[in-house]
């Protein structure tokens, strides 16, 4: 276990650079002066211009720069906006918030997705399954902030049930509706992975003995079947999380809650290019590390990985 | 291709009466059986056309101009003449809703497209020559796996001065490449394994000629149904970049605009976003339900039956 | 040993049809045989023959949706086809046990083995945790599974395939059944391993007295732990009788082609004798007696008429329209 946890992090560290570098080549280095292209349509005044030229370091070298960027993001130096404010103080009133709505739309997402996945794999050819399986195409073709608008005119305005936007009813209320619709297109995905695994455990051999051995059918289903299935439905939710952290952009933007994504949210739109590279990168470490995290667990659930 | 028949597996789990050598015309033949499959072909080739020569379909209702704008109008809701009614500018939202099928479809199979050919290349490349090539590809993308896909599009369009479709394409189709190239390299490995392929370089094939006439072509009918299935994903993610504002701007006619513009007047005028939202949802429906079929019809494993 | 008279194991007429992709395939053709008490039966037949099937049917392992199973499955007097799911559970594992060909793919891969073995003693015994893993390992070492307490915690992946054989020897003898199905339990194994597992097996057999149902294609295996022989051929029980007659006297053509085609070091320099043809694809059955077109002694009535089972003497019967006429080649 050890040795892979060791491959992992090494992985870890080359990303980490590939993906920093990527980033900075992709501001700093295209052609154009790279304030004027974060700064988009604004037009900046001189001596503005000249500051960020200077926090920036951009009269250096390019590898002198890049290693600026590096030690800076290790220091959780994200750069600024275009005001001085640090990128780093601008995010910490919001991640609390973005943490609440991200656990909520995972739980969410696992809790439904594998639910309705092993009720479709059980019920397979019937009725329901075919219902589900519809259900889920649709929920999955509707972009994220289509079906946010449509939950909150539908359940928000026209039932009034859930509050539209904002954080007044704080804790869980404000989230519910945002952590469905995050999780929606997750969950449907989970639903149809689990149910094409479940289907495909069902008839591996082991279930045969399984059913040999006299054992019941829920003992079966859970502790054979699903147990194997879940190891791909992982993968998946792993990978997923990387969604779930770019949906806190379009979710918390529209529902209006106070987060991480809402600040990206809102500096693209006032043309805050420093602030939108800056709270990306955060994201992006964040996603990497949980991903690591996620490596961990697969191994810990299936043993033939940590031979490897 | 003649019916094989096997004799039969003792535990009658896995009959397989159908052989598999001529896939492609056993496969078109159950696709067309499916009514899902031709509801779903018959949408996607429907926007494709309408993207190709949206004025046909513009004039169906209404003066058909989607710059035709009169702040007299502005949100009027559906009226005789213009199903779809009008948006805050007073511009037809019928007509732009037709021309937005043309730059949304265009991204669709043009980032794929990109995608599908950086693919190709990269990972047959790499899952051929093996060795310091596939490293450096693998790790490549395993950088480009390193952003969600979304944050990734997003840093990259911030950076882009130009806000097109070729632009959006690329940017779009850079976050889509590793995942095909894992799977072109895969399908590569598995195919270089044959004994045609073995037996072809025993007669001197070169290089180029084994990839390009015996693995190619077998290697690559997975990829390109995922690509396929991902045209659905790539449309929605252009949809969904332009709303946020780093996607196709101002003049440009598109959905995520259209939505974009919705958003803070939906609540009191609907139609703003219904009918932006229906068409992009459809189609986004209709292409991803075409990739499943093909996916289902295509993968000798099939046990959703 | 005396063998209690009264059968354990009834089946009667069995039949299993599979409908696939509109095809409907008789896999089992109407298959009857008993089992008594202490008695092992080995069912010898061709892939393709049906054997599997059968032994699946009677365990109650095949897929309601897709198998269509007749007939009746009597243990003990009650018809098991006929039973409820969960009263036919009381009977699975516990009265009747199966082992399998391929114990890798039999066992669970995420699961330790000996989790898998007490799984069995916690589910029908309602056992502890930890009286349920000590009885595991006690298992495992009858199995003869070296170091039992330091492999309880091993997954499948780890172990060799003699090894994981034995995992499923212990896993079907945990709760002492009355019969033991083994599907061709040696068949993916080396050939000493082989031995050693069908050593295993017949100790194990004569230590508790059950009836073992022993499903093969190898003859020599068959003479080596059968009481009784039922050859099947397509579907159908072609000859059954005692291991020893039906050597000696093979009553079905079927059974004199396989007995005359193994090659034997006395007859060195002759040539060997296969049996002309293959095997029947379940979708184009041949007319009347199945077997006529690879058979030498074929004759009109073959061809039309499906032969009835004949009793050519006691305790031996065989389905073939001239029984009395097949004769084995001579030795040498």
């Amino acid at each position: 276990m050890g040795r892979y946890l060791l491959g992992r992090i090494g992985q870890l560290a080359l990303v980490f650079i590939g993906v920093t570098l990527l980033i900075y080549l992709a501001v700093f280095v295209l052609p154009g002066d790279p304030i004027r292209n974060l700064a988009g349509h604004q037009q900046l005044p001189p001596d503005t211009i000249a500051a960020i030229r200077q926090h920036y370091h951009l009269d250096e070298s390019f590898w002198q720069q890049y290693g600026r960027y590096i030690l800076g993001v290790l220091h959780g130096d994200f750069g600024t906006d275009f005001y001085g404010e640090s990128v780093w103080d601008l995010m910490k009133a919001g991640w609390p918030v973005t943490l609440r709505l991200a656990s909520m739309a995972w739980v969410f997402e696992i809790v439904l997705g594998v639910g309705f996945g092993v009720v479709s794999a059980l019920r397979r050819g019937k009725l329901s399954d075919h219902t589900l399986l519809l259900l889920s195409v649709s929920v999955i073709s509707i972009p994220a902030f289509v079906a946010a608008f449509a939950v909150q005119l539908l359940l928000g305005v026209k039932a009034g049930i859930f509050p539209i936007a904002g954080n007044e009813d704080g804790w869980p209320m404000s989230y519910i509706l945002p952590a469905l619709v995050l999780a929606a297109f997750g969950a449907a995905s989970v639903s149809r992975l689990t149910r094409s695994t479940m289907i495909r455990s069902l008839q591996a051999d082991y279930i045969r003995t399984a059913v040999a051995k006299g054992l019941p059918r829920r003992r079966i289903v859970v502790r054979h079947a699903l147990r194997n299935s879940l190891i791909p439905v992982l993968t998946f939710v792993a990978i997923d999380l990387g969604y779930l952290l770019g949906g806190t952009v379009v979710v918390e933007g529209v529902f209006n809650l106070p987060g991480v994504g809402q600040l990206l949210f809102t500096s693209i739109r006032q043309q805050q290019g420093s602030v939108v590279v800056g709270v990306a990168t955060a994201l992006v470490m964040i996603f990497l590390l949980l991903n690591l995290i996620v490596d961990v667990l697969y191994g810990l659930l299936d043993p033939r990985i940590r031979v490897v | 291709m003649s019916n094989v028949t096997v004799p039969a597996d003792e535990s009658g789990q896995a009959w397989d009466i159908e052989a598999q050598a001529s896939l492609s015309h056993t496969a078109l033949a159950r696709l067309l059986r499916r009514p899902s499959f031709l509801v779903a072909a018959f949408i996607v080739v429907l926007m494709i056309v309408i993207a190709a020569v949206p004025q046909a379909f513009a004039g169906w209702f209404g003066h058909g101009d989607p710059r035709a704008c009169d702040l007299v109008n502005s949100a009027i809701g559906p009226s005789s003449g213009h199903p779809f009614g009008f948006d805050k500018q007073g511009c037809d939202v019928y007509a732009n809703v037709i021309y937005g099928t043309r730059d949304s479809i265009s991204i669709g199979l043009l980032a794929s497209m990109f995608g599908l050919v950086m693919a190709v290349v990269l990972g047959s490349v790499s899952g051929y020559y093996l060795g310091v090539v596939d490293a450096i590809v693998s790790r490549l993308s395993d950088v480009f796996f390193g952003f969600p896909f979304l944050l990734g599009a997003l840093v990259l369009l911030t950076a882009f001065r130009a806000h097109n479709v070729w632009t959006v394409s690329l940017a779009i189709a850079l976050f889509t490449w590793p995942t095909l190239t894992r799977l072109m390299r895969a399908s590569m490995l598995t195919a270089k394994e044959h004994d045609y392929v073995l037996a072809a370089r025993s007669l001197g094939a070169s290089d180029w000629r084994l990839i390009r006439r015996h693995l190619l072509p077998n290697a690559i009918a997975p990829v390109i149904v995922i690509s396929a299935l991902g045209v659905g994903a790539v449309i929605a993610a252009e949809a969904t970049l332009t709303f946020l504002g780093v996607g196709l701007q101002q003049p440009a006619i598109s959905w995520g605009l259209q939505l974009s513009d919705a958003q803070s007047d939906f609540q009191v005028y609907p139609h703003l976003l219904i009918f932006p939202a229906l068409f992009l949802s459809l189609t986004v429906l209709a292409f991803i339900v075409l990739g499943d079929a093909l996916e289902d019809v295509l993968d000798p494993r099939r046990n959703d039956d | 040993m005396t063998i209690d008279q009264t059968p354990l194991l009834a089946v009667r007429d069995l039949r299993v049809d599979f409908t696939v992709r509109r095809c409907v395939l008789n896999a089992v053709r109407g298959v009857s045989f008993t089992l008594t008490r202490g008695e092992t039966l080995a069912v010898l037949g061709e892939s393709g023959s049906g054997k599997s099937v059968t032994a699946q049917a009677v365990m109650g392992l095949l897929d309601p949706r897709r198998a269509a199973v007749s007939g009746a499955v009597e243990f003990a007097g009650i018809d098991l086809l006929r039973t409820h799911r969960a009263e036919r559970r009381r009977y699975q594992g516990r009265r009747i046990a199966m082992i399998f060909q391929d114990a890798l793919a039999a066992l669970n891969p995420v699961v330790s083995v000996g989790s898998q073995i007490a799984e069995v003693l916690r589910v029908h015994d309602g056992a502890s945790k930890s009286a349920a893993r000590t009885r595991a390992i006690e298992l495992m070492d009858r199995v003869r599974i070296s170091a039992a307490a330091s492999r309880y915690d091993s997954y499948p992946h780890q172990l060799s395939g003699g090894m994981r054989q034995r995992i499923m020897i212990a896993m079907a003898l945990a709760l002492q059944p009355d019969i033991l199905i083994a599907d061709e339990p040696t068949t993916a194994l080396d050939v000493t391993v082989q031995a050693q597992i069908m050593q295993l097996l017949m100790q194990l057999r004569d230590d508790t007295g059950m009836a073992l149902l022993f499903i093969t294609h190898d003859l020599a295996v068959s003479a080596e732990v059968a009481d009784r022989i039922a050859v099947m051929y397509s579907g159908r029980i072609v000859e059954s009788g005692s291991a020893a007659e039906v050597y000696a006297n093979p009553r079905h053509p079927y059974t004199a082609g396989l007995l005359n085609s193994v090659p034997r070091v006395a007859a060195r320099g002759r040539r060997l004798t296969p049996i002309a043809g293959s095997p029947p694809s379940l979708t184009a059955l041949p007319s009347g007696c199945t077997f006529h077109p690879r058979c030498p002694i074929a004759r009109d009535i073959c061809r039309t008429d499906d032969p009835p089972v004949l009793t050519t003497s006691p305790g031996h019967t065989s389905a073939c329209h001239f029984a009395e006429e097949v004769h084995r080649e001579p030795v040498g």
